[in-house]
């Protein structure tokens, strides 16, 4: 059941890649943006990805988690790859945010949650039991489905995270806000009441700033779970532009029931399917490939089903 | 954002992992002094005990002629026996009546005068006992003296005790039927049952374990109360023969003869706390078994 | 005809019944009421001519007969600090522990909260002998307000657990979640996002437990002691205003009405503490947002 690529390229110094990154980003940062030319330099950045052989950000092997007995998902094998939007699609209870949660370790804080398998971050074994989770979870963010700001100020929400990874400077964390609000396109929204309590945001808005409290962090990897399906439509269109706008920065995964999100927004797709009483994936390609020539009976199935 | 800043803030998260390491360890230790109270407090009760018991025996609890430590008689059923009655005249009144008032909070009364009502028990909950004792003392204890002197009495106790632990059955049955799904209710009503047989017929089995919860906390509340019954019962150590004889209730007469109780009669006295803890003991267990079936 | 008859006969009896019942549930409040009304009214109709500037600020005279109640209070407050500064961390640090840091089948946390009930039913007399065998005798720290502070810290454990243990599982989960996943270590979760949206929780546990330790006399007889002067160290003696009262009713003649100004200052302590706890807790439910 083993679908990954197989042409992704091991990667290198991380950290030459991390500051790399960083270079991308402060290029992207002074471009001036709008929601129209977003599109654009997005339709760029695809064509750049397709030129370019990516290489794999997190690859894990024979991935399995189970409750107490109950396994969530077994025999996961794939290759994420860096500065690429991944989809993982398929029914609801087939594992995809369980698989997630096991990406930043958050399984820790589930109950009677086992995992086995193997996660590669670059060089780093994220199930190593003696692995600093703190830093791990810096490096990999998380959205969730429903926006969960804390009940502090705006500001704050994007501060205190920063303080709490050493950033004491005032100066320095106030550019950070401000350059991270404007890269979600919330700043204009909320620079004048950014004192004022992130409860009163509306959901969309909240949401922008759950990412903008995880991008200020700059991690390598983002994993969102659902992160427009608790929005109005027009917020979730918004989302789903900035989603794209990570890309080439950010290495993003996805989970979504959206097909046409999916389809829009993915340059891989993967589909887990509730099989022999546990999610397994089932089949995981570009999206192109995924879309238009699905090798698996039931992707073929599933996407459409959705369309029909 | 360089690469030594990196190094750096995972320093820092290091850092944090042991604060994180630290917190739980002293957590740890402050969760273990505070749930090994219990354990201290029976230690210190059996020591105390001992003497006493090593000199007599228990039996001599039960059978000697009279409570007179001074003279090494130490029965105690006369204490054990008012303490028996007082709580359970009070539990027997107590109990219908705080359930009806749990009844008239979640079922008949407006939701405002139910929020001041609710209120209102809070409030006599949170009233001293020494409070309940003074006013049963000089209010309740002459109007009885009235009618059959001398005035304070079995009657006076129960009727006090009543009063001060009914807030606490009407409380957790007021917090046991607000628990009870909404479906029940309207299933019932799409039978045609009217209020009080709906109350009747599904409001009270469904809210069982909640009501015998709080009938055994009412229980551990009247047998451990010291201070009312101390001021109301007259403490004269006798099985009183009828409500309006004074008594001496087991915890009254701890409070009564602690001040001067040496040697065997002060050990004598752990003895008697020893049996209440015990009887606490048993009812906890109870309610325990009860919330988990 | 009949058949009306007799539907309407069987409709009357149900009237009747729903009326015995409906003014049975009804006058059981109202018996309620009118009782705490009869006591309430009862201290502060006896209670209000003894109170005066000079009642709350002298020392006691002739046994408490006359004079005021000066030291009775710093006594009483003292007691209070004792037992609240003991108290609250371990109070805090358990519930942290069991809300936080706790599974709920861990053996560990199912022990302390076993434990925890027992505690919350010992009768106050018992704490009463425990404070008196070790805290006066086996420590020796007499009978003091220390004694009698550490023994009501004891008895104020569960309550202050259980409220605190509440509010902070009412934080919703997410706030853990979403700290967890920016790499928040969970000390600083606890402190800047857990604690301070668990407030009211500890508050109220606060509230009951200062209700509880002040209304308390039993479990002070033997422990903080009867001594009605002004004390001057942790170590003095002291007399809590639960134990005064008791004593003017009880053991000297012409004390009622100090006793009933005395009764009258505790209750309406009870009540501003109460009050003050509804408003504090009312006033952030309704903005609860920290600013930083």
């Amino acid at each position: 059941m083993t679908l990954s690529k197989g042409d992704f390229d091991d990667p290198g110094d991380l950290d030459q890649i991390f500051l790399d990154l960083v270079e991308i980003e402060n290029n992207q940062m002074s471009n001036p943006q709008t929601t129209n030319n977003k599109q654009q330099i997005t339709n760029n950045q695809q064509q750049i990805t397709n030129n370019k052989q990516p290489t794999t950000k997190i690859q894990t092997e024979k991935l399995s988690l189970y409750y107490r007995a109950k396994p969530a998902f077994e025999d996961v094998t794939m290759s994420i790859a860096t500065g690429c939007i991944t989809a993982l699609v398929g029914p609801s209870g087939c594992g995809k945010s369980s698989f997630l949660s096991c990406l930043n370790r958050l399984k820790d804080l589930m109950p009677h949650a086992r995992v086995e398998g193997s996660i590669k971050l670059g060089d780093l074994e994220v199930l190593d039991p003696k692995l600093d989770v703190i830093a791990l979870r810096r490096r990999v963010g998380m959205i969730f489905q429903k926006p969960n700001p804390f009940p502090l100020s705006i500001w704050k929400n994007i501060a205190f995270p920063l303080r709490e990874h050493g950033i004491k400077n005032r100066e320095e964390i106030d550019s950070i806000v401000e350059t991270t609000l404007q890269d979600v396109g919330l700043w204009d929204e909320v620079k004048d009441r950014l004192k004022d309590s992130a409860l009163a945001l509306s959901g969309g808005q909240q949401q922008r700033l759950c990412i903008a409290r995880a991008l200020a962090l700059q991690p390598e990897a983002l994993l969102m779970d659902e992160p427009c399906s608790a929005l109005d439509p027009i917020s979730s269109s918004i989302v789903e532009d900035l989603i794209l706008s990570l890309r080439e920065k950010y290495t993003v995964l996805i989970v979504t029931h959206n097909l046409a999100q999916a389809k829009r927004i993915a340059d891989y797709v993967a589909l887990f399917w509730f099989q022999s009483g546990s999610g397994k994936l089932i089949e995981f390609g570009s999206g192109k490939q995924v879309f238009e020539s699905p090798q698996h009976s039931l992707t073929e199935a599933y996407i459409n089903g959705i369309r029909g | 954002m360089t690469l030594w800043k990196l190094k750096i803030s995972s320093l820092f998260n290091r850092l944090q992992s042991q604060a994180d390491l630290l917190l739980i360890s002293i957590l740890r230790i402050l969760a273990t002094i505070t749930g090994a109270i219990v354990l201290f407090i029976v230690f210190f009760l059996i020591l105390e005990a001992i003497p006493v018991l090593q000199d007599e025996g228990i039996v001599p609890f039960f059978t000697d002629s009279s409570w007179n430590p001074a003279e090494g008689l130490y029965n105690l059923t006369p204490m054990l026996l008012g303490t028996l009655f007082v709580t359970l005249g009070s539990v027997l009144i107590a109990t219908p009546l705080g359930i009806l008032s749990a009844v008239f909070c979640q079922y008949y009364a407006p939701a405002k005068i139910a929020y001041f009502y609710r209120r209102l028990i809070e409030l006599l909950a949170g009233i001293p006992s020494v409070v309940y004792g003074f006013w049963g003392l000089v209010v309740l204890v002459p109007l009885i003296n009235s009618i059959n002197p001398p005035g304070t009495s079995l009657l006076a106790g129960i009727i006090i005790l009543t009063i001060m632990i009914l807030p606490t059955i009407a409380l957790i049955a007021d917090a046991s039927f607000a628990k009870i799904p909404e479906e029940y209710l309207i299933g019932a009503a799409s039978l045609g049952l009217s209020q009080w047989g709906t109350i009747v017929g599904v409001v009270f089995p469904a809210a069982k374990s909640g009501l015998f919860t709080g009938v055994i906390l009412e229980t551990g509340r009247a047998i451990g109360e010291t201070m009312a019954v101390l001021m109301v019962c007259g403490n004269v150590v006798q099985i009183p023969r009828s409500i309006f004889d004074p008594m001496r209730a087991l915890t009254a007469n701890i409070a009564l003869e602690m001040a001067y109780a040496l040697g065997n009669h002060r050990s004598a006295l752990f003895v008697s706390g020893l049996g209440l803890m015990g009887m606490i003991i048993i009812l906890v267990v109870a309610s325990e078994i009860i919330n988990e079936q | 005809m009949n058949q009306q008859q007799k539907t309407n006969n069987k409709k009357q009896t149900t009237n009747n019944k729903q009326l015995i019942t409906t003014s049975l549930v009804w006058s059981v409040p109202l018996i309620i009421t009118a009782i705490f009304f009869w006591i309430l009214g009862d201290i502060i109709w006896h209670g209000i001519g003894q109170i005066s500037w000079e009642f709350l600020t002298t020392a006691t005279k002739d046994a408490g007969r006359s004079g005021g109640i000066a030291p009775i209070i710093v006594s009483t407050v003292l007691i209070l600090a004792v037992c609240l500064t003991v108290s609250i961390p371990l109070g805090v640090g358990t519930a942290i522990l069991l809300a936080e840091f706790t599974r709920e089948e861990n053996w560990f946390g199912r022990l302390v909260r076993r434990s925890l009930d027992v505690l919350a039913g010992v009768p106050s007399i018992v704490f009463g002998l425990f404070g008196n065998a070790l805290f006066v005798r086996i420590l020796g720290f007499k009978y003091s307000i220390l004694s009698g502070g550490l023994t009501l810290a004891c008895m104020v454990l569960p309550i202050l657990i259980r409220s605190a243990e509440e509010g902070l599982r009412a934080v919703p989960n997410d706030y853990r979640f979403g700290a967890a996943c920016l790499g928040i270590c969970r000390t600083s979760t606890l402190w800047h996002l857990l604690l301070p949206a668990a407030v009211p929780g500890l508050l109220v546990g606060l509230v009951l437990g200062v209700g509880r330790a002040i209304a308390e006399t039993a479990a002070l007889l033997f422990t903080s002691g009867y001594v009605d002067h002004l004390p001057t160290s942790l170590l003095d003696s002291g007399r809590s205003l639960s134990i005064h009262i008791f004593d003017l009713s009880m053991n000297i003649s012409g004390g009622d009405p100090n006793a009933y100004g005395s009764a009258l200052v505790l209750i309406m302590l009870l009540l501003i503490i109460n009050g003050m706890a509804a408003w504090i807790t009312h006033r952030w439910l309704e903005n609860r947002i920290l600013y930083r």
